[in-house]
């Protein structure tokens, strides 16, 4: 893999807190520089009259990876789509607070939105490719979308799958339909897709929860790998997997009200001796 | 005992799981069906007593009731028919010209009326549009017809004439003599009004049902509203709205009355819509049957015949396209 | 949470803000000067020159607004947003003109007898206030009963076939009842005189009129229905049967009831559909002047025979009275139509 980093093993066996310092001096060059990374100020959400959320501030240092855990409905999801302005979709949806990208409220009147959802990419729960278009037009799809120009498509066709580690799986069937993949290859098609247009944040919103224990491997490794180059938040309902790629953690949860922020802290701080009697409980599995 | 053999390796033929309905549920499923098949009774029906009536027409004239284009009856001082001619080219013409050109209106105006209705309008806004469109689909023809005569004509008599000052050098839209009114054209403009709400309401119900994932996905990649329809929803749509135009082409084709209105019916072709001069069978059939006779009401038979197959015809591949779009990889 | 009670107001960031609706605003006052203008200057004139310079002049000016504030992208997003809204403006603009037509003219049509009186000593030249069209609203009346009785029982149990049988004949039947909703209406009435008229009755009445127009309100029911049929969800059958229910008991107490009022707006809908139809009621009722209360017997005025006779006859006071009972048929179809949005929307809470 063309991808491999000399310093993956100590990364991986670095302590959490090093961690931001550590992704930013292995930041590949050529890529694109990963800013100051992602900040959430007191955000609220609402759809209709329903409070879904309350008043979560939350930093995702460039260059780390950031796990929101906690039990359904407690607004996690919600919470990533206010990332890069999904949660607008949903008819009656409101919000409150600020989400900072490199000091700049992304809610600002006057936003291009498309502008930030390129810079602040996003994986879905269920794999979704296009499916009139090839594996290789997937890839390109956003580049088509936003209309960017780029000189050189097969060489940045091979870096979004190699990437995303796909490559030598599909290299040879370049031109099949992407429903044609089985749906862990489907899902890191979809990542592959997400990485073309070069964002610098990287939302997955359980990226894993269709996929069989295998593929769910495989996209970690892929989780792993990208941490390198960019910012990344993945909600996941598994707590194994959120011990296994985060090098942060939240963990979320809806006691009756809307949705809250618990705690956050290093990954294995939370996963061994958390603040609070909450998430201890969820934690250790005694419920959720 | 089926346990045991599989155990034993032996992989058990499945049962047959029987039922023997009750009786009166034989009765229920036997008068459901027989209602459900009433379709199928009437519309063979309407083929064989069209065609019992209109069969002597059809075998004297053969191939040229279709072919030439001239509607004759002669008959003699005592009322006796001395001789009959029966040719419906010119209306088959006039009616595929007239629905064409409603198709050729209407889709474009419907499509873009859809995706508004889909993806612009706010949701307030849009069950009102929503039902006014439904109940333009509720309109009667008599009272487009009218409309069309007394409000459009005078309008559209003038579009024609820009039409023609500008385009004119294209064949189709010589006018010579210069009459604009009661042409195919305005016809045709009618006709796009009536089918607009049947093509708006099938096409948008197709980008209602456009994946909400891959819209999703299309707009997390940074993709404006316009890119999302344009690369997402299009594509998806296409065979419902080709099916759905071709329902509009069907209902154009044989509309009666608001044809009848608009439209000057001359026995000859002609393929320069603006000029004011068609036909359209439906309106014929109308026409002449007021004054017909016994053995010219049989020719008017026939020609419900030929019109009859006509719509089905389209019918059966707006219904071949609409399946087929639906199990396609969309 | 409690500490979260700190007044925070949900917010729509994504909305246009009063800065954006104030362009949005003065892009149309200046697509609308512009109209004005190039109609004033130029040699363009007409109703249609203001309606496209205007669409025109906003499409441009919204496609600029775009690409100076944004990019190139956003500037064509807002230029074909433009273009959609005119599609939904030329769809809502006949629908607008014929209803003020048919109020505007059937207004002065309008008069006390209007719904008591019947044509049968009226001649087309008499005044307006003479005569009136009681005879073709219990024309009407009588046409759409009949045919409500006869295809309201068939279309109801095709869309049974379809929903609660789903034999192999399902598809196809689907098909046909599409293909009979697209049966031309004189096609349905030349089927009558021939298969009826020439063999049994030998002449025009109300009744053939009603099986005329019953080939056009089956389908209507049929497809109404099965969608409402469609709703019901398979949980109830299958409690039904369950409950050790036949299927025909379950159907007739479960799943019918249930749809009910969905089925009553197929039925409205149906009439709909038929009450203003013209072209076979002109083929088979004959169209008397008079009341007629048999339907099986002499010509039978209708509603669209009324207008249709009454614009043909070409006086000035007939076509006032065409007007006038076009307005009666508008307000017909309209009440239908509300009251199956009424029942529909009642149906969905």
């Amino acid at each position: 893999m063309t991808f491999e980093n000399p310093d993956k093993k100590e990364k991986a066996m670095a302590t959490p807190s090093s961690l931001a310092s550590v992704a930013a001096n292995t930041r590949k060059p050529g890529t694109n520089t990963l800013g100051i990374g992602l900040e959430a100020r007191g955000v609220h959400a609402w759809f209709g009259k329903h409070h879904a959320l309350s008043n979560v501030s939350l930093d995702f240092p460039a260059g780390t990876v950031t796990a929101l855990i906690g039990p359904s409905g407690c607004g996690k999801s919600t919470f990533i789509r206010t990332l890069n302005r999904m949660h607008e979709f949903i008819p009656g949806a409101a919000m409150a607070g600020e989400v900072l990208l490199d000091g700049k409220d992304i809610y600002e009147p006057g936003t291009d939105v498309t502008k930030i959802r390129l810079k602040i990419g996003m994986v879905f729960q269920k794999p979704n490719p296009f499916p009139s278009m090839t594996i290789g037009e997937n890839v390109l799809s956003g580049l088509k979308l936003a209309q960017l120009k780029n000189s050189n498509k097969d060489e940045l066709l091979e870096e979004c799958l190699v990437r995303a580690g796909l490559w030598n799986e599909v290299k040879d069937r370049l031109n099949a339909h992407g429903g044609s993949l089985s749906g862990g290859q489907q899902q890191r098609l979809c990542i592959a897709r997400a990485l073309a247009v070069n964002p610098q944040v990287l939302l997955m919103d359980e990226p894993c929860s269709a996929l069989d224990p295998g593929s769910t491997l495989r996209i970690e490794e892929t989780i792993k790998e990208l941490s390198e180059t960019m910012t990344i938040v993945i909600v996941t309902h598994n707590m194994q997997q959120a011990a296994r790629v985060s090098d942060f953690t939240a963990f979320f949860l809806a006691d009756g009200g809307p949705g809250e922020m618990i705690e956050t802290a290093p990954t294995s701080q939370i996963f061994s001796q958390p603040r609070d009697q909450r998430t201890e409980n969820y934690v250790t599995g005694r419920f959720g | 005992m089926t346990t045991l053999e599989s155990q034993a390796g032996r992989i058990p033929s499945p049962r047959e799981i029987t039922t023997e309905p009750r009786f009166s549920d034989k009765v229920f499923r036997g008068v459901v069906t027989a209602g459900g098949l009433s379709s199928l009774v009437i519309l063979g029906l309407i083929a064989i007593f069209l065609g019992y009536q209109g069969f002597e027409i059809l075998a004297k004239e053969g191939i040229s009731f279709i072919t030439t284009s001239e509607w004759v009856v002669e008959v003699d001082s005592f009322g006796a028919i001395t001789n009959t001619t029966f040719g419906l080219a010119a209306m088959l013409v006039g009616t595929i010209l007239c629905a064409i050109i409603a198709v050729v209106i209407a889709v474009p105006i419907s499509v873009s009326a859809a995706i508004f209705l889909s993806f612009y309008a706010p949701n307030s806004l849009k069950k009102v549009l929503v039902s006014v469109i439904d109940l333009m689909a509720a309109f009667p023809s008599i009272l487009f017809g009218f409309w069309g005569l007394f409000v459009l004509m005078p309008s559209a008599e003038y579009w024609a004439k820009l039409i023609n000052k500008y385009l004119g050098f294209i064949p189709i839209f010589e006018v010579e003599p210069r009459i604009f009114t009661r042409s195919p054209f305005i016809a045709g403009v009618v006709l796009a009004i009536m089918i607009i709400p049947i093509v708006t309401s099938i096409s948008r119900e197709v980008f209602s049902q456009t994946p909400l994932d891959r819209i999703q996905a299309a707009y997390a990649l940074g993709a404006t509203r316009w890119n999302v329809i344009r690369t997402v929803a299009l594509p998806y749509a296409r065979g419902g709205i080709v099916g759905g135009s071709m329902l509009g082409l069907g209902r154009a084709m044989g509309e009666t009355v608001a044809v009848y209105t608009v439209l000057n019916i001359v026995y000859q072709i002609n393929w320069n819509v603006l000029f004011g001069a068609g036909g359209n069978v439906a309106s014929l059939i109308l026409l002449k049957f007021g004054e017909a006779q016994p053995y010219e009401i049989k020719a008017l038979m026939a020609a419900g015949l030929v019109l009859f197959m006509l719509t089905l015809l389209v019918n059966f591949l707006a219904d071949q396209v609409i399946t087929r779009s639906g199990t396609k990889g969309r | 949470m409690s500490e979260s009670k700190v007044s925070v107001k949900p917010s729509r960031p994504w909305r246009p803000s009063p800065k954006e609706r104030a362009i949005n605003f003065a892009l149309i006052l200046g697509s609308v000067l512009a109209s004005y203008l190039l109609v004033a200057v130029t040699e363009l004139k007409g109703k249609l020159a203001y309606f496209a310079v205007f669409f025109v002049a906003l499409a441009v000016l919204n496609l600029v607004r775009g690409v100076l504030t944004r990019d190139w992208m956003n500037g064509r997003d807002q230029f074909f947003s433009i273009v959609m809204l005119l599609g939904m403006t030329m769809v809502i603009l006949p629908t607008a003109s014929i209803l003020y037509t048919v109020f505007d003219r059937g207004r002065k049509g309008l008069h006390a007898g209007l719904l008591t009186n019947d044509m049968s000593l009226a001649t087309p030249s008499d005044p307006i206030t003479s005569g009136g069209l009681l005879h073709a609203i219990i024309g009407t009346f009588l046409l759409v009963s009949v045919a409500l009785v006869v295809s309201l029982p068939i279309g109801v149990l095709t869309a049974l076939y379809l929903t609660e049988i789903k034999g192999r004949l399902t598809r196809p039947i689907r098909f046909l009842v599409q293909a009979m909703s697209g049966v031309p209406s004189i096609v349905a009435g030349l089927f009558i005189l021939s298969a009826v008229v020439y063999t049994v009755t030998k002449s025009y009445s109300g009744l053939v009129g009603s099986l005329a127009l019953t080939i056009l309100m089956i389908p209507t029911i049929a497809r109404t229905a099965e969608e409402v049929l469609n709703l019901i969800p398979n949980d109830l059958r299958e409690a039904g049967v369950a409950l050790g229910g036949t299927q025909w008991r379950t159907v007739a107490m479960v799943v019918v009831p249930a749809a009910k009022s969905g089925l009553i707006t197929a039925l409205i809908l149906g009439v709909a559909r038929i009450v203003g139809e013209t072209a076979p009621i002109l083929l088979l009722t004959g169209g008397g002047d008079a009341v007629n209360l048999n339907p099986t017997q002499g010509a039978m005025g209708s509603l669209p025979f009324y207008i249709w006779k009454s614009f043909l006859l070409g006086t000035e006071e007939s076509i006032t009275r065409g007007w006038a009972g076009l307005l009666v048929l508008l307000v017909l179809v309209l009440s239908l139509f509300l009251l199956a949005r009424f029942l529909g929307s009642r149906r969905t809470k």
